[in-house]
């Protein structure tokens, strides 16, 4: 047994010592917290598929960035914060000559863990349409990019799709609404803003948490039963959208009436729910499908050449893949920004959050990488992380999502208040100076 | 029913000058260690290895010493977690150290609470009382926002940092001191604690507790006191692995998982033994990144992802399964042959 062990180590050290680390010229190196094992691995598995997909498209077709090419690996966290800390740890200074220009952390969670840290250590922590709220505010959080769609801008799309289906904001009065959630950082994340929206438009706002992972709902269902809102909106995750579904249709409540936010609408939620599932909507600031450009060069030159993680094809274009997509164009234009400005090399991650902070993707952008309709156009600035929110609805027709609304754009008029808010207790409690991007050069 | 019946462990004799040398040795290797390792080593595998041991060793006192099982580690975590973030907040006054101090024996109050059961029951019935408490104190501190100061998000972390005396504790050379300071006094403590009456008095109820009711012992409070001292321990452990290694912690850091986790710890490093903390705390929290390690610079890239990570799971079940088949009774037993072994090849070479 000894001996085996060993004989195995030399054989490891050897082949590895053959995989070559023939880098002619320095790439960007690109670490990935995944998971693959646990609770919320049927998610993370096409995303996963989505980012590595796009990021060999972009290296093996379109030559690198700019011609700097990503160099990308992967480390299994189970979506547990402890052990993305590790991977941070383990990554934050840069591998093979390429410092570490941001890290995607894949969970708010981890992002939450991180937020202290990345900030000390000048590292952009970017999150999609996750992240902790406040950090919009880059003048608070300069090293924290909830890009694209934050959580109050979710409780506010959701808020005015359900104003639209029951024609217009003076109807919303004396509706309730149910906000069931998935008790966690980022279930609890969205309540301040549906309570000022509450407030705004006189529903009622009925909050019910259900534990993690949530493979048990019959209480809240049940309250749900004896409450009777109107409409509910779901933010769960993983198994728990899944039991959600089901048993809501168990105690009758009707699926087109609950909307999901972002990370429970996906194919990984509505397959396994079955009949449940027909009729849910879900917000979707990546909506699945394959119609769109990127997917006609990402089959032709990626899918058809066999160089796709994806292990079921079938899935080509499902909403988990296509966040995946979305995250790593995301990056790729950002980075571009940063080598537009400071010269085609690996950047830090002082020179990457510059790069976040200036990125722009606008409608000609859009067309030019082929997300016309899968990304809504974008502009980061020192003052706003977020760049975005709005997101699109769509439905689940028991077989596949089926886009209903073009992008709806969340009230930032009353949102944006309630984040400086957060942002300046945050800076006041840790005794920090918010910065004035005027005044900055460079 | 299932008691724990474990023979006191024998100290293999040792020439006392070796042994001097030799704890001199690790206390030089030890303190040194932040400037011989690199940051990486220090922040996400040291101190973590170190904050585990400690949470073991709490354990250990209750269940591998006074018989006691008890799968509410995480519960008693978590308070000691909550109470450091409530007294830095509301007490801003009160040191660090202190504070650790006051939340180990808040902690350890609520242990006492929970132990009260344990008069009555035991076992596996034990177990769903501590169960309870799991449960309890996840909920509590979800359900009241007075707990995590009213934050959007539930989490707690210290605003100041770590900062005692005017040190400031928040670089990895900080942290590290400042966990391995407390892991070693209450390791120190807890050898006392062994070596004295109370040990022995939970060793006796641990073996039989009928018969050290007989003999006089004092059943009612050494069993109360286990779980005092365990959850002070625990609670320390927790204040130290949310704010010393996450740097923020909600109640999901000290889940279900972490109490099994613990629990893992002290079977597989060896009940009834201090060292076998740490050796089970190296176990747990170090091979699986020895292994991600190891598959990382011999298949990245060749084998599909996720396969490869779904080996990894099941080696490190099959090697779990593999040393307690091995060594049921743990890694210090194991190593403790050994080194019996060795001493007896000094004497009589062959």
């Amino acid at each position: 047994m000894k001996r085996l062990l060993v004989a195995a180590l030399l054989a490891g050290t050897l082949f590895s010592s053959f995989t070559p680390a023939s880098a002619e010229e320095v790439s960007q190196y690109i670490p990935l917290p995944t998971y693959r094992v646990g609770a919320y691995a049927s998610s993370g598995e096409l995303w996963w598929a989505g980012e590595r997909d796009y990021f060999r498209y972009i290296n093996e077709v379109e030559g690198g960035v700019e011609g700097v090419k990503l160099n990308y690996e992967e480390f299994e966290t189970e979506w547990s914060p402890d052990r993305t800390v590790e991977v941070y740890e383990r990554v934050k200074a840069g591998k093979d000559g390429s410092p570490l220009a941001f890290f995607f952390t894949h969970g708010t969670p981890a992002t939450y863990a991180l937020l202290e840290k990345a900030a000390a250590d000048k590292i952009p922590l970017i999150d999609p349409a996750g992240g902790k709220t406040e950090t919009v505010d880059g003048t608070v959080f300069p090293y924290a990019f909830p890009l694209l769609f934050s959580y109050y801008s979710q409780a506010s799309t959701g808020i005015n799709y359900i104003a639209d289906k029951v024609g217009g904001f003076d109807k919303l009065k004396g509706l309730k609404i149910a906000t069931v959630y998935h008790d966690s950082a980022y279930g609890r994340a969205s309540q301040p803003a549906v309570e000022a929206l509450a407030k705004k438009y006189g529903f009622e706002n009925i909050q019910i948490p259900v534990a993690d992972p949530g493979n048990e709902q019959s209480p809240q269902w049940r309250q749900i039963r004896e409450q009777k809102p109107d409409w509910v909106f779901l933010r769960t995750w993983g198994v728990s959208t899944v039991v959600a579904l089901k048993t809501a249709q168990r105690f009758g409540f009707p699926a087109d009436h609950i909307i999901g936010d972002v990370w429970a609408g996906s194919e990984s939620d509505a397959i396994p729910a079955g009949t449940a599932a027909i009729g849910y909507s879900a917000l979707a600031p990546y909506p699945g499908g394959t119609d769109f450009e990127i997917h006609k060069r990402l089959k032709a030159e990626i899918l058809d050449k066999g160089k796709s993680d994806l292990r079921d094809q079938k899935l080509f274009g499902a909403v988990n893949y296509n966040i995946g997509l979305v995250n790593a164009a995301l990056a790729v234009e950002a980075l571009r920004t940063g080598y537009k400005h400071f010269g085609a090399r690996p950047l830090n991650g002082e020179e990457g959050r510059w790069a976040f902070e200036h990125l722009t993707i606008d409608d000609k952008r859009l067309e030019e990488i082929g997300f016309k309709g899968l990304l809504q156009q974008i502009r980061i600035t020192p003052t706003d992380h977020e760049g975005g929110g709005a997101a699109r609805i769509q439905s689940w027709d028991g077989e596949k999502w089926v886009l209903q609304t073009d992008w709806i754009k969340a009230d930032h008029e009353l949102l944006n208040p309630l984040i400086k808010e957060g942002a300046a207790a945050y800076a006041k409690e840790n005794g920090i100076t918010p910065r004035t991007p005027e005044t900055e050069t460079n | 029913m299932s008691e724990i019946n474990l023979p006191a462990a024998a100290e293999p004799v040792d020439p006392v000058g070796l042994k001097a040398v030799g704890i001199a040795a690790a206390i030089a290797v030890l303190l040194a260690a932040p400037f011989l390792a690199s940051e990486y080593w220090i922040n996400a595998i040291i101190v973590p290895f170190l904050i585990l041991s400690l949470a073991g060793l709490g354990l250990n006192l209750l269940t591998g010493y006074a018989g006691q099982l008890s799968l509410g580690a995480g519960a008693f975590m978590m308070v000691g977690a909550y109470a450091t973030f409530s007294l830095q907040l509301r007490v801003p006054d009160l040191p660090l150290p202190l504070a650790l101090v006051v939340a180990g024996l808040i902690a350890g109050a609520v242990g006492l609470l929970f132990g009260i059961p344990s008069t009555r029951i035991k076992g596996f019935y034990l177990i769903v009382s501590t169960l309870a408490a799991q449960f309890f104190f996840e909920w509590l501190f979800l359900k009241f926002p007075w707990f995590y100061n009213g934050n959007s998000s539930a989490t707690i972390a210290l605003s100041r940092g770590l900062s005692f005396f005017g040190l400031e504790a928040n670089t990895p050379h900080g942290r590290y001191y400042l966990t391995l300071g407390i892991v070693a006094l209450l390791t120190l403590l807890s050898f006392n604690l062994i070596r004295g009456q109370t040990g022995r008095n939970w060793m006796a109820i641990r073996d039989m507790d009928t018969a050290a009711a007989v003999i006089g012992v004092p059943v009612f409070r050494a069993k109360l006191q286990a779980f005092a001292v365990s959850s002070f321990i625990l609670g320390i452990a927790g204040a130290l692995w949310a704010f010393a290694y996450l740097g923020s912690a909600s109640v999901q850091s000290f889940g279900l998982t972490r109490s099994y986790q613990i629990l893992f710890i002290i079977i597989i490093g060896g009940l009834g033994t201090i060292r076998g903390a740490y050796f089970g705390a190296a176990f747990v929290s170090l091979l699986p990144l020895a292994l991600d390690w190891l598959f990382q610079h011999v298949f990245g890239g060749h084998v599909d992802a996720g396969l490869l990570q779904n080996i990894q799971k099941a080696i490190f079940g099959l090697l779990i399964i593999w040393f307690l088949i091995k060594e049921p009774e743990g890694l210090a037993r194991l190593l403790g042959l050994q080194r019996a072994q060795g001493a007896r090849r000094r004497l009589f070479p062959s």
